[in-house]
């Protein structure tokens, strides 16, 4: 008996191995003239500093940078982490607040006409000079950074959702009447439900973006993150290090507009009705 | 076939029934004092029980309003409207009617099944705990076998016979039907028409349908009740003779070819 189910396990798992293999052959395959594109960028940089012998301090090679990411792993590592956290705490704050606004907003007129114009004005300011005045409130600490990263989601999602609220058509709403639903049970089986798409896609831009928020909020007066580093290693020369931080952050936008992007391909599977 | 569905053969209709709708001079007005529209004016008409009654009329005479008044819908503005007794609101609230809109409106994030049972997850629940069975009304509809699809996936025909399904759902006893088949083709609007005809026989539920298809409204009515524009109002309400269980065919006899010549020229007098 255990040798018929070894033998199989023994047999199952090359099987398992081969699929692997082909699933990751295949990912190659269909991204492969963006992966050979890449590559090819980063050749041509590496001969261009070395051809025209550009210092290093002024834009260091690929293989600089490589080294830099080698000798500073611990720094860069210790400085991604508060920046993260900042980044998912502002990105969870901002947008939670632009959709509960959002819902206010569509079951009162008044509300609507009295915040949307603040909310407006409040996205007016650049959030480069709303930066000092939350360090001058808060301190140096973590809190004025998420406030920033969750203020640079809030307006995409505020706007969309909004929108996406409002998407469900004049007969969608009169069938529920008809059905005599309670607004709370318009708002759970037809308004949000109908609103996703537009929230995804402002979801994926706030995904990006919260990560640029956070790291211009360390940029003021911040002895931690990775905007200090950048800041830090701009002010020291240390170019390769400051490349090797830039990757490090715009790594970190990609992952979470990719967890965003897989969220969404779970949770929206259906595509509007079309009119016939 | 249709083991949950309500079978109360109605054919023929005994005709003095108690009225299922009863429109007591029924004005609707639209806009403000300055800019004021009538869309309905001085409508009395009694739709008896079980009957299936077409409404015909040019556009704009406000036939899709009248139905829309009596599922309480649009506000009256002078007169009454009764089902059974009962104010249309209350009539609403008890789930004595049910709706069917000329798009699907389908959840698109729901399956067939799911969207069928959406009227008995909203509103009083305590009301519809008599209600029909989901699979027995695919299976009448034709579309057993498609409960997991997705609206997007089924044609404008099916996606119509599922809302048609969710409308039964509550075992409705007026199915109000606002052109439900206007957007289709010919060859599946003709292929619903005798379904529905099929559907009314099997079901006792009486039908009030919008069109504006003189052959449809000739083909499916008992009745037709025709309405003329500016204001709104009633034109005539003519007895359609002819005999049921009626088919396809029967739009090519000499009687019914009369009566869409009928139809049609007191259509030709509202305009």
């Amino acid at each position: 008996m255990s040798h018929v189910v070894s033998s199989r396990k023994a047999e199952a798992l090359p099987d398992r191995k081969i699929a692997l293999l082909d699933a990751t052959a295949g990912v190659f395959a269909r991204h492969m003239p963006a992966i050979l594109a890449a590559i090819g960028l980063v050749v041509l940089w590496q001969f261009v500093v070395w051809f025209f012998a550009i210092p290093t301090f002024m834009a260091p090679s690929p293989v600089d940078v490589f080294f830099a990411f080698r000798d500073n792993a611990g720094m860069l590592w210790a400085n991604l982490l508060p920046t993260v956290l900042e980044t998912i705490l502002g990105f969870v704050f901002g947008n939670l607040v632009a959709i509960l606004l959002a819902i206010w907003f569509v079951h009162s007129s008044t509300a609507e006409k009295a915040f949307y114009p603040i909310a407006v004005f409040i996205k007016a300011i650049p959030i480069i000079a709303l930066a000092p005045i939350l360090v001058l409130i808060f301190g140096n600490g973590l809190a004025p950074k998420i406030i920033i990263a969750g203020l640079i989601c809030f307006f995409p999602t505020l706007v969309n959702m909004v929108q996406g609220l409002k998407s469900a058509s004049p007969a969608m709403l009169d069938l529920m009447r008809v059905l005599s639903a309670s607004n709370t049970e318009i708002l759970w089986k037809v308004r949000l439900p109908s609103s996703m798409p537009f929230l995804f896609a402002a979801l994926k831009i706030a995904a990006t973006s919260s990560v640029m928020g956070a790291i211009v909020a360390e940029w003021i007066g911040s002895s931690f993150g990775l905007g200090a580093l950048i800041i830090e290693a701009t002010y020291n020369f240390r170019s390769p290090l400051l490349y090797a931080t830039v990757v490090v952050a715009a790594a970190l936008a990609v992952v979470l507009f990719f967890i965003v992007s897989v969220i969404e391909a779970k949770m929206v599977r259906w595509k509007p009705a079309g009119t016939h | 076939m249709q083991g949950a569905v309500k079978l109360k053969p109605n054919v023929p209709v005994p005709e003095p029934a108690a009225p299922a709708v009863s429109v007591r001079n029924l004005h609707v007005r639209f806009g403000d004092r300055s800019n004021e529209f009538t869309a309905l004016s001085d409508i009395s008409v009694d739709i008896p029980e079980g009957a299936f009654v077409t409404m015909l009329g040019p556009s704009g005479c406000g036939k899709s309003t009248l139905l829309r008044c009596i599922a309480d819908l649009v506000h009256i503005s002078e007169g009454s409207i009764s089902v059974f007794g009962r104010s249309p609101r209350e009539a609403r609230e008890g789930r004595d009617f049910a709706f069917v809109f000329q798009d699907a409106t389908l959840l698109p994030w729901r399956t067939v099944l799911d969207n069928i049972c959406l009227p008995l997850e909203v509103g009083r629940r305590s009301e519809t705990g008599d209600h029909a069975d989901p699979h027995a009304l695919l299976e009448m509809v034709g579309l057993k076998g498609r409960e997991k699809a997705l609206p997007h996936e089924l044609s404008g025909g099916m996606r119509q016979r599922v809302a048609i399904a969710r409308a039964l759902i509550t075992r409705p006893r007026i199915l109000l039907m606002d052109e439900p088949f206007g957007a289709l083709d010919e060859i599946t609007r003709d292929r619903l028409n005798e379904e529905l005809l099929r559907v009314w026989q099997e079901t006792g539920t009486t039908i009030l349908f919008v069109t504006h298809s003189i052959p449809e409204a000739a083909f499916l009515g008992q009745k037709v009740l025709m309405l003329q524009a500016h204001p709104g109002r009633v034109k005539e309400f003519t007895k359609v003779d002819l005999p049921f269980p009626r088919s396809l065919s029967v739009r090519d006899t000499v009687e019914f070819i009369g009566v869409t010549a009928h139809l049609r020229a007191r259509l030709e007098e509202c305009l």
